[in-house]
């Protein structure tokens, strides 16, 4: 099967910044694909590469096996939902939706009958004849993404899509994408730096770095296996014990100072620099005699005596089996 | 920490009073609006209507003196007499053509300046767009005269390139052609446009600068060509700025009466009309009523403007 995107040895420089360096991956044809990495580390660069509003200064990106490093947007059959909505606000709801269409000449009818298809499509039957100001947070992503499907295209890029929504709806509008996404059997491109979002929805995470991928897995492997010290503490916000183990917090109790090992555990003495009271968890940082930072999140009302100040010398303690080796360098 | 505690003593005056203004935000602005409106308001407006009103008195043909009883005579004289008709026409015309080119050539100016120079070159575009209202007005406009004149700098150019045939078949032009550059209507259009082209280019370039580039990414990422996307996108939100600009090239040249007593054919304008009426002729009522058809055109345009959607993106 052609890959829906194929990136070979992709570069993209501005200036002195090399933003994308020699990246290759390739997404296949109804793939949930998230692009996940803190602010810089080139994710958004390589969707803008995949959507043309940025041109490749080395190496191939390919759709659906055609090379389309020289090819404009209005060239690509790729469609973006971007992180500011970019709704056209001198048009209303409608003739943002059948933008696509019209600048292809559909007639005027059938541009109607798609637009409002789509409308429907997102739960927005009756907004056609509104302002895009007129529009809450949520309807605004709706339309954006309406917009972005009418042309049917065979992948939709999607730029921190849910970034501006507040958290409830943020969680509602994951089910449906994804939801969406299924049904329509398109290919989803997703960039986003909230691990939890590209963990819950994605077939498979690239997770980036630098202008690099440092891994690209499943969610599991992603959480479970981490192959590199930033993948550890970026996705599974785990701890990394001398440069070669992740252990998550969750894995780590924290106990008296004098506390005996049990078998198969491993122990490290430390001192309490802080504590947060978190709802469900409560969450420690301890600096070890070793000049480590570790982070250990214990469920509420779970050996968490009282007296336990920064400052309080403490063991931490884990089992042997919940260490993951970092492979990769 | 005594000074702290006489502070919270006895605050000082000044302070008093400010954190009296900060408790009451609205008064605050509203006690600032005082000058400007009184300014705006008696001046501005007053003076506005009280020419409004002169322009219903008529003169006393055989006394010259203004008769203060409302009547239409003065209009009717205005749009009756053919030689006042022509002026109020000329204007037009030229207005609109000056208006036309200046956004024409505008354009690409301001959105080179909006959306492509950055950082110095940028502050240099800005820079050179205003640069000529820094110089004395009249001082520009006896330039223009110098070099448009026929042993002028322009003509001899042209000559020095071979091209003085060109320069003459365009003078020969009935309606914009004449003698030479310097009295010709053509002459007097480029003066204009020169004079007027920085209140074209900077209310264009302010609403491009407002325009997310995010919005031309995603007309092409739909799948509109740059040109689909310039009428479509690009253009319908900078029609605030070009109707912003326009007014001030429109009326502008409705309006001024110093380019066409120096540069140009020798009919005339009704800038020209209002100085000459008011000063040497004594017939304010007369050039009231011109002054009100600069006011009634914009009104139009901006009605029109208004109707075409050119607000719609405010």
């Amino acid at each position: 099967m052609t890959a829906a995107i194929e990136f070979r040895d992709v570069r993209r420089v501005f200036g002195a910044i090399v933003a994308v360096n020699r990246v290759s991956f390739a997404i296949e044809p109804g793939e949930f694909f998230s692009m996940l990495g803190p602010s810089g580390s080139g994710k958004t660069t390589c969707l803008r590469l995949i959507a043309g509003f940025e041109l490749p200064d080395g190496g191939e990106v390919r759709l659906d096996g055609i090379d389309v490093s020289a090819t404009p947007p209005y060239g690509r059959n790729v469609n973006t939902v971007f992180q500011d909505y970019a709704l056209f606000p001198h048009m209303s709801v409608l003739d943002n939706v059948t933008y696509g269409l019209r600048v292809r000449r559909v007639p005027a009818a059938e541009c109607r009958r798609q637009g409002e298809e789509m409308l429907a499509l997102v739960k927005l039957e009756d907004t056609g004849a509104r302002r895009p100001v007129q529009l809450s947070g949520g309807q605004k992503q709706r339309v954006a993404l309406a917009r972005a499907l009418v042309n049917r295209p065979k992948v939709l890029l999607l730029d921190e899509p849910l970034g501006a929504l507040d958290l409830k709806l943020r969680e509602e509008m994951q089910l449906e994408l994804r939801s969406l996404q299924r049904r329509l059997g398109i290919t989803f491109v997703y960039v986003t730096h909230d691990q939890g979002e590209a963990l819950s929805m994605s077939d498979r995470v690239a997770v980036f770095n630098s202008g690099r991928i440092e891994q690209l897995d499943s969610p599991q492997s992603l959480y479970n296996r981490p192959r590199t010290a930033f993948v550890a503490r970026f996705v599974g916000g785990a701890n990394v014990i001398d440069g070669h183990y992740a252990v998550r917090a969750e894995h780590i109790a924290v106990a008296d100072a004098g506390a005996p090992v049990p078998a198969g555990a491993m122990r490290v003495a430390g001192t309490i620099l802080d504590t947060q009271y978190h709802g469900a968890v409560r969450r420690w940082q301890v600096r070890t005699d070793d000049d480590q930072l570790i982070t250990a999140t214990r469920p509420e009302g779970d050996a968490a005596p009282a007296g336990r100040e920064p400052g309080t010398r403490v063991a931490l303690i884990w089992a042997r089996a919940s260490q993951s080796p970092l492979t990769a360098d | 920490m005594t000074t702290c505690d006489s502070n919270l003593a006895a605050p000082h005056p000044l302070r008093t009073a400010s954190t009296f203004f900060y408790r009451r935000p609205s008064l605050a602005v509203y006690l600032l609006l005082v000058p400007p409106l009184l300014w705006f308001g008696t001046v501005y407006l007053g003076s506005l209507f009280a020419l409004l009103a002169q322009s219903f008195y008529a003169i006393d043909e055989y006394t010259a003196t203004i008769v203060r009883r409302v009547t239409l005579a003065t209009y009717a004289q205005l749009f009756t007499q053919p030689a006042n008709l022509d002026i109020v026409l000329r204007t037009t015309q030229m207005a609109i053509a000056v208006t036309i080119v200046a956004a024409v050539m505008a354009f690409p100016l301001a959105n080179f300046m909006a959306r492509h120079a950055r950082g110095r070159v940028k502050a240099f575009f800005y820079v050179a767009v205003m640069l000529p209202m820094w110089t004395s007005y009249l001082v520009k406009v006896y330039a223009w005269r110098l070099i448009l004149a026929k042993e002028g700098i322009l003509s001899w150019c042209l000559s020095a390139l071979g091209l003085d045939g060109i320069l003459e078949a365009v003078l020969r032009t009935p309606g914009i052609g004449g003698p030479s550059l310097s009295s010709s209507y053509l002459g007097m259009f480029i003066v204009f446009v020169y004079m007027w082209l920085p209140f074209m280019v900077l209310p264009i370039a302010a609403a491009l600068e407002r325009v997310p580039a995010s919005l031309l990414a995603a007309s092409a990422d739909l799948g509109a060509t740059p040109s689909q996307t310039f009428w479509r996108v690009t253009l319908p939100l900078a029609l605030p700025g070009v109707a912003a600009g326009s007014i001030f090239t429109f009326s502008l040249t409705l309006g001024d009466y110093i380019i066409p007593s120096v540069v140009g054919a020798p009919g005339y304008f009704i800038g020209m009309m209002v100085y000459q009426q008011q000063g040497t002729a004594g017939n304010i009522p007369l050039a009231a009523a011109f002054s009100v058809v600069p006011i009634v055109l914009i009104g139009i345009y901006l009605a029109l403007a208004r109707r075409a959607g050119a607000f719609d993106a405010l």
